[in-house]
């Protein structure tokens, strides 16, 4: 199952940081400006799972969004894998999925797949058999030749996952993906999707408003504040491999509620265990 | 229970029950053929001109037929270019709006003149001028909408320009191409029927529809009409089907 | 609302307070120019293109195959643009008391319009109280719209001479069949498709919340028909209505031509072309007149449609 992916490519150059945010600023200009972001500074290393959390309007989407390329930023420079964002996006090195699938209805779920490889010009049986695969790990072998509209949200949610593994990026930006989804399947997700990035050694950046989903899933949370966006705290989730039991390990209460307490602003590790939080 | 059975058999049943009262009403009151004839009248005049029917069928049909292609294919090829070019479409959508709302079959006895009375391209030509307006709105309308979140992947892959419109704008169109052309399907018959009103030729359904009456033998006259309707619906009918063939994954509205 | 809780992908979306009233007018009157500016840029465009055809066209056309596929560019067939504007202002015929073409199109549009609004009043009633039918009782929809689906391949304009035979011999009650009738029979039933199809999508576009919350609030049939769904078929009349009155205006005039009857629009475009080869400047004049009849029932529409713009959805463009 690992052949699917992408193993840890070491020998590719002295390129630790997979993503560099230095200054990052964006104000969008209208009839009033409005400054979304304002003095990020962060760097994420290679094989990281950082998660963006913060009240809504804190920017987050606009940060995914300003290392994706699809908007650039008013201040600062961002640099994706030791190169410009324009270029990494035109290198096609990062994998994007978004809050809803975003499933193309005219073609079945195996073309969805493959639409990145299409476009990057992959011979027709060599994508096939990567579609396959790829669907495979996401546990929906069986619906190759569905059409889209015939797959519930969460199954979609996967096929769109699916599609952005497609290429074997190193990198994988995801906005809020599991956030239409019922908190069954998003915990089954969520499990699938830290396999996933361990097995491949992908580096992800995530954005989420669940703080329970930050916790499970990353190896640090970044916590932003509203408007304008701000780093408010970078707290570490050194809790190894995810397991089922994990959710419900003391430790990953006490990380739970850090991150809640950076979020209400009171900055500082919290050091007090979650039984005494009442 | 219900479902399929009940969509199609409530139908027949409402008009079985309207040609049984049709025929009732005509019989029971004596009403006279100049008003009303019977159903099973126009029945026997279809029976009895079943031949002619057929040959004039066939060349309203085909007036049709080459009227509605011409006016679908222009139209789909203008939508393009209008989707393409900004100016294009500014000017074309308020003409394209402003014609839509004028009588084009008027322009038939003109058209007359400009070609030749003895040809079959007036009638053509109206028909195709008839099916273009819906089917370049409909096109246009079509390519313009494109979900955001598609835009979106598309950048990320760094694809534009004709590689985003073959792989995301002109499929996503195709719904409403073919609500467009469903559309145009019945207009081009009864736009090529009345277009047989205005002179010309007399081989087609309409100008048998306008000599019965003219000879005041109406369920005649009302036999053509049926037999024009059911052009119609033919028309109507394969442009359904081809829809479906063409987008196996739309759940039909 | 909307400002705060969203993140904007796109700068356009992130907008704090809607625009105010007035600039929000301004901006709407500006794009209703530039659209007409369009519109009168594209007729021009035409009238060259038009121009341009009889200066390089050959007087006989271009035949492919012993077909003529493009018409004859001489003066007979085209006339020049302004030969037919020309032709307005001139006497209709050699009559001593004839009255100019302007006069008589202008006459012959106006009765016309009147019989077409008759038609578009009673097409519009019908079709909307099927629509409404059809809405309540859902086997009223199951039995009758593939009928009224199907009505519309009837071309019941071939059954105009059949309907016009009524005039003068039917009676319903103490009114007399008058030919004019006829015509606008034939136009409503060209009209009350589109408003009976606009009608029924209408009535069913609230989202089964809405209605749960109308029933919640124990409302009874009407008082849901009247508050939530009547407003919200507004947005479905009235393109229904714009193709309703386009439908009414044709239905009305070729009715007029295959039912033979005189002072409409339609009569004159017939007229005019019998004497097409003598003066062909003439015929153009009725057909512009019948453009202008259509591009004014439109207006109408329009207006109808400003008038009623509070029921249109925020956000919904055009």
């Amino acid at each position: 199952m690992s052949a699917a992916l992408p193993s840890p490519r070491a020998g590719d150059g002295p390129v630790s940081e997979a993503v560099q945010l230095a200054g990052v600023g964006k104000t969008f200009r209208g009839r009033t400006d409005v400054t979304a972001l304002a003095d990020i500074d962060l760097a994420i290393e290679a094989g990281e799972f950082v998660t963006f959390i913060g009240p809504s309007g804190c920017g987050k989407s606009t940060l995914l969004r300003l290392i994706a390329d699809l908007i650039e930023p008013t201040a600062g420079t961002v640099t994706v894998n030791g190169k410009s964002a324009r270029q990494a996006r035109l290198d096609q090195d990062y994998g994007i999925a978004f809050q809803q699938a975003g499933l193309m209805e005219w073609r079945t779920v195996a073309r969805n797949v493959e639409l990145p490889l299409e476009l990057r010009g992959w011979d027709r049986a060599r994508r096939r058999t990567r579609a396959r695969e790829l669907l495979e790990l996401v546990g929906l072998p069986d619906f190759v030749d569905s059409w889209p509209i015939e797959l519930s949200g969460g199954m979609q949610q996967r096929v769109a996952i699916a599609r952005a593994l497609a290429t074997g990026p190193k990198l994988l930006l995801m906005d809020e993906p599991f956030g239409a989804l019922d908190e069954m399947t998003r915990e089954r997700l969520q499990a699938e999707l830290t396999r996933i990035a361990r097995e491949s050694g992908a580096t992800v950046v995530f954005v989420t408003h669940s703080i329970p989903e930050a916790v499970y899933l990353s190896d640090r949370v970044v916590v932003l504040s509203a408007r304008p966006g701000r780093v408010t705290e970078i707290v570490p989730v050194p809790l190894g491999d995810r397991t089922d039991d994990t959710r419900e390990a003391p430790e990953f209460y006490a990380k739970v509620t850090e991150v809640r307490e950076a979020l209400r602003g009171r900055t500082g590790r919290a050091t007090v265990p979650a039984a005494e939080e009442r | 229970m219900t479902g399929r059975a009940a969509r199609i058999g409530i139908p027949i049943a409402v008009g079985v029950l309207f040609l049984a009262g049709w025929q009732a009403l005509v019989v029971g009151n004596d009403i006279k053929p100049y008003l009303l004839p019977k159903p099973s009248a126009i029945w026997e005049q279809v029976v009895h001109n079943r031949e002619d029917i057929l040959t004039t069928a066939r060349v309203t049909g085909t007036n049709a037929l080459v009227g509605l292609l011409a006016g679908a294919i222009l139209g789909i090829l203008v939508a393009l270019v209008a989707a393409r070019f900004r100016v294009v479409d500014s000017m074309l959508v308020p003409l394209a709006a402003a014609v839509n709302a004028m009588p084009i079959i008027a322009l038939a006895p003109i058209f007359n003149t400009m070609f030749s009375t003895t040809s079959s391209v007036p009638r053509r030509l109206v028909v195709a001028l008839v099916v273009f307006f819906p089917l370049f709105i409909n096109a246009l309308r079509g390519l313009r909408q494109v979900a955001p979140i598609h835009r979106e992947l598309m950048d990320s892959y760094a694809a534009g320009g004709w590689t985003f419109a073959r792989t995301v704008r002109i499929p996503g169109a195709l719904p409403f191409v073919f609500t467009g052309l469903r559309l145009g399907a019945a207009l081009a018959v009864i736009a090529a029927v009345v277009a047989e009103y205005f002179g010309g030729l007399q081989n087609g359904l309409g100008t048998r529809i306008t000599s019965a009456a003219s000879n005041t033998a109406y369920p005649r006259a009302w036999a053509y009409v049926a037999a024009a309707c059911a052009l119609g619906l033919l028309f109507y009918l394969v442009a359904t089907a081809l829809e479906r063939i063409a987008m196996p994954w739309h759940k039909p509205r | 609302m909307t400002g705060v809780g969203a993140e904007p992908a796109v700068a356009a979306l992130v907008e704090d307070a809607g625009p105010p009233p007035a600039a929000h007018r301004e901006r709407r009157t500006r794009s209703a120019l530039t659209r007409a500016g369009w519109f009168v840029a594209s007729v021009v465009l035409v009238c060259a293109l038009w121009e341009a055809y009889k200066a390089i066209g050959s007087p006989d056309g271009w035949s492919v195959f012993g077909v003529r596929v493009l018409p004859r560019a001489d003066d007979a067939s085209m006339p020049h643009v302004w030969q037919v504007l020309q032709r307005f202002g001139r006497p209709e015929s050699a009559a001593e008391d004839s009255s100019s073409v302007a006069v008589a199109v202008l006459d012959a549009a106006w009765f016309t319009f009147r019989v077409a609004m008759a038609g578009l009043l009673l097409g519009g009633a019908v079709g909307f109280g099927l629509g409404m039918l059809m809405d309540r009782f859902a086997i009223a929809e199951r039995g009758l719209l593939p009928y009224v689906v199907l009505s519309q391949t009837v071309p019941l304009i071939a059954l105009a001479p059949l309907v016009v035979g009524w005039g003068g011999r039917l009676h319903i009650g103490a009114l007399i069949w008058r030919p004019w009738m006829s015509v606008s029979v034939i136009a409503a039933y060209l009209a009350f498709f589109p408003i009976a199809v606009g009608a029924l999508r209408g009535l069913r576009s609230p989202s089964p919340h809405s209605l749960e919350l109308m029933r919640s609030f124990s409302a009874s049939w009407w008082q849901s028909f009247r508050r939530l769904k009547l407003p919200a078929s507004v947005p479905y009349l009235i393109p229904a209505l714009r193709l309703a009155a386009a439908s009414a205006v044709v239905g009305a005039i070729v009715a007029e031509i295959s039912t033979g009857i005189r002072g409409g629009i339609g009569r004159l475009v017939i007229e005019y072309s019998r004497e097409a080869t003598s003066d062909p400047a003439k015929v153009w004049t009725a057909f512009l007149g019948a453009a202008l009849l259509g591009l004014l029932v439109a207006g109408l529409v329009a207006l109808v449609d400003l008038a009623l713009v509070r029921y249109r959805p925020s956000g919904a463009h055009r």
